[in-house]
């Protein structure tokens, strides 16, 4: 058995963010001091990057949930400078330098379609509403690379109640904010914006789906999908929209941005499923993000390794066939 | 005069050239001993491999249009040493794909070259190489003749296959491929004989209009 649930996670196994931030600062020192100090930003990825990541906004009274993983969690560095946000550009770095032109105060969420109560709630009312957890998940890339992210967030179902779904609402529709002026990727047609997702509901009302606030204990990082993301552990990463401003109850499954791009490559479920491959690359194995160069690469468990919880909704599905 | 003095700079010139080429592995290597290669430094490795492989194919396929426009021959001097970079960087992307990224899991390697094309294509474009990499020195010129002009016509082949094998492997911003293929695209377009093209089609022209 490989996931874990203890009851509690001793917050002294979080490394906090101020030490992170004194290391960068340390190494920044020490670069300077033994005269690289022109190298010093280029070995750091930029001197700028060391502003976006620190200073961050601590969110308050976050509750440890049994439902968070053991594992080694991925740094706060590569957990920031590693992303794939095509909104600020199709490099993984790219979002880090980019993403600081998202505006995420005043951000409103509106939630439609077939509800009985439509409306809309803003960040702080999401941020003071819900009893915000943290929930430490693994998650695997379609790209066959993985992280260990210790997410604060709240779960996806407790928001859906409030709108009151009505029977016909048998999935649910997520969109990424379309702006290009707050986000400069979309000035180029390199995926068909704004970004979109769904879910079924079941999927939606799992325990283990929560939209996520923040991350390390602070408010998200732009390039990670602030205010407001969606994460599905069991289910590679691009399903996991970022930056939503809609979130539509629907009766047809909805539309899916990879998906509507590669359908034979991007599936609606998209489930972790080392048995399906995708066309250009294997799923069996990927590797684990900051483990360095000459490390093995892990075997990629179904459903992430969320199999124990997740399997059910599926019972009875060809997974090849809705991949 | 003019000439000689090229003669006398070409030695120089060919120390540079060593050096600039050897410059993007040396980088890659001070970044990996630094554990500066970023979040995921095999991925830096192999793209950083793969992109100067492709830059060094293109820099020396535009040495003999640049012959021809500067009437110099100084470019045609320093092609060899250029190529011979290119299936460098190349092999070394080859060993960091099998190596560090594959693991040598030889039965995942062949599933990778015989399901996925822009393996495939990347595969048979380092195959391909091999044979003019062993017939670039003077010896096998010699030896082989016209032929061996033949022979090294396969770097158009390659390199068309280099670029496809980018073009097929990126997710959906073809951007940076398509850089790369406009500008193999300008250099193919010089080996074109369009003199002999020209007179070819009028010819054919004249031939379909008689009686």
């Amino acid at each position: 058995m490989l996931i874990k649930r203890p009851s509690d996670i001793a917050s002294s196994e979080i490394t906090p963010p101020e030490i992170y931030r004194r290391r960068r600062e340390f190494i920044k020192a020490a670069a300077a001091g033994i005269g690289l100090a022109g190298a010093g930003p280029l070995l750091l990825g930029g001197g700028s990057v060391l502003a976006e990541t620190s200073g961050g906004t601590a969110i308050p009274n976050v509750r440890p949930s049994p439902f968070s993983t053991d594992e080694q969690r991925t740094s706060l560095d590569d957990v920031t400078h590693y992303n794939n946000f095509y909104e600020f550009g199709t490099e993984k770095s790219d979002p880090a330098a980019n993403a600081g032109t998202l505006k995420t105060r005043p951000w409103t969420l509106v939630v439609d379609g077939a509800c009985e109560a439509p409306g809309e709630i803003g960040i702080e009312d999401l941020l003071s509403g819900f009893t915000q957890e943290e929930r430490v998940y693994r998650l695997r890339c379609v790209e066959a690379w993985a992280m260990v992210v210790p997410w604060v967030g709240f779960p996806l179902g407790d928001l859906l109640r409030r709108f009151k779904p009505t029977s016909k609402a048998r999935y649910v529709a997520f969109e990424t904010l379309l702006d290009p002026e707050q986000m400069p990727g979309q000035r180029r047609s390199v995926l068909d914006w704004p970004y979109r997702e769904g879910l079924r509901m079941d999927e939606a009302m799992h325990p283990l789906t929560i939209l996520a606030t923040g991350l390390y204990g602070e408010l998200l990082p732009n390039q990670n999908g602030a205010p407001l993301r969606l994460v599905v552990p069991w289910k590679y990463g691009f399903k996991s929209i970022k930056s939503i401003v809609r979130i539509r109850f629907t009766e047809r499954e909805p539309q899916a941005t990879w998906n509507m791009m590669q359908p034979d490559e991007y599936g609606f479920y998209a489930n972790v499923n080392p048995a399906v491959d995708h066309p250009r690359w294997s799923q069996k194995k990927h590797r684990v993000i900051g483990e360095g160069l000459f490390a093995r690469k892990h075997e990629t468990l179904p459903f992430n390794g969320y199999g124990d919880q997740v399997a059910s909704l599926y019972s009875g599905m060809d997974l090849r066939r809705y991949f | 005069m003019a000439r000689s003095r090229a003669e006398r700079v070409l030695p120089l010139a060919k120390v540079v050239l060593f050096a600039a080429c050897l410059a993007p592995c040396g980088l890659l290597v001070w970044d990996a001993v630094s554990g500066s290669l970023g979040p995921n430094p095999v991925e830096a490795l192999l793209h950083g491999t793969g992109d100067w492989a492709l830059r060094l194919l293109l820099v020396t396929l535009a040495m003999t249009p640049l012959r021809r426009l500067t009437g110099q021959v100084w470019p045609i001097r320093l092609r060899r040493m250029l190529g011979l970079f290119a299936f460098f960087y190349v092999a070394l992307h080859l060993t960091v794909y099998l190596w560090l990224d594959r693991e040598l899991a030889w039965s995942t390697i062949v599933d990778d070259v015989i399901k996925r094309p822009y393996i495939s294509v990347g595969f048979v474009a380092f195959l391909m190489l091999i044979p003019l990499a062993l017939t670039s020195t003077r010896g096998w010129m010699r030896r082989l003749g016209r032929r061996w002009t033949q022979l090294h016509r396969a770097v158009y082949v390659i390199a068309v296959l280099g670029v496809v094998h980018y073009l097929w492997l990126v997710k959906a911003d073809l951007r940076e491929p398509l850089i790369y293929a406009s500008v193999l695209t300008i250099l193919l377009a010089f080996r074109v004989p369009w003199d002999r093209l020209g007179a070819m089609l009028r010819g054919v022209r004249v031939g379909r209009s008689g009686p």
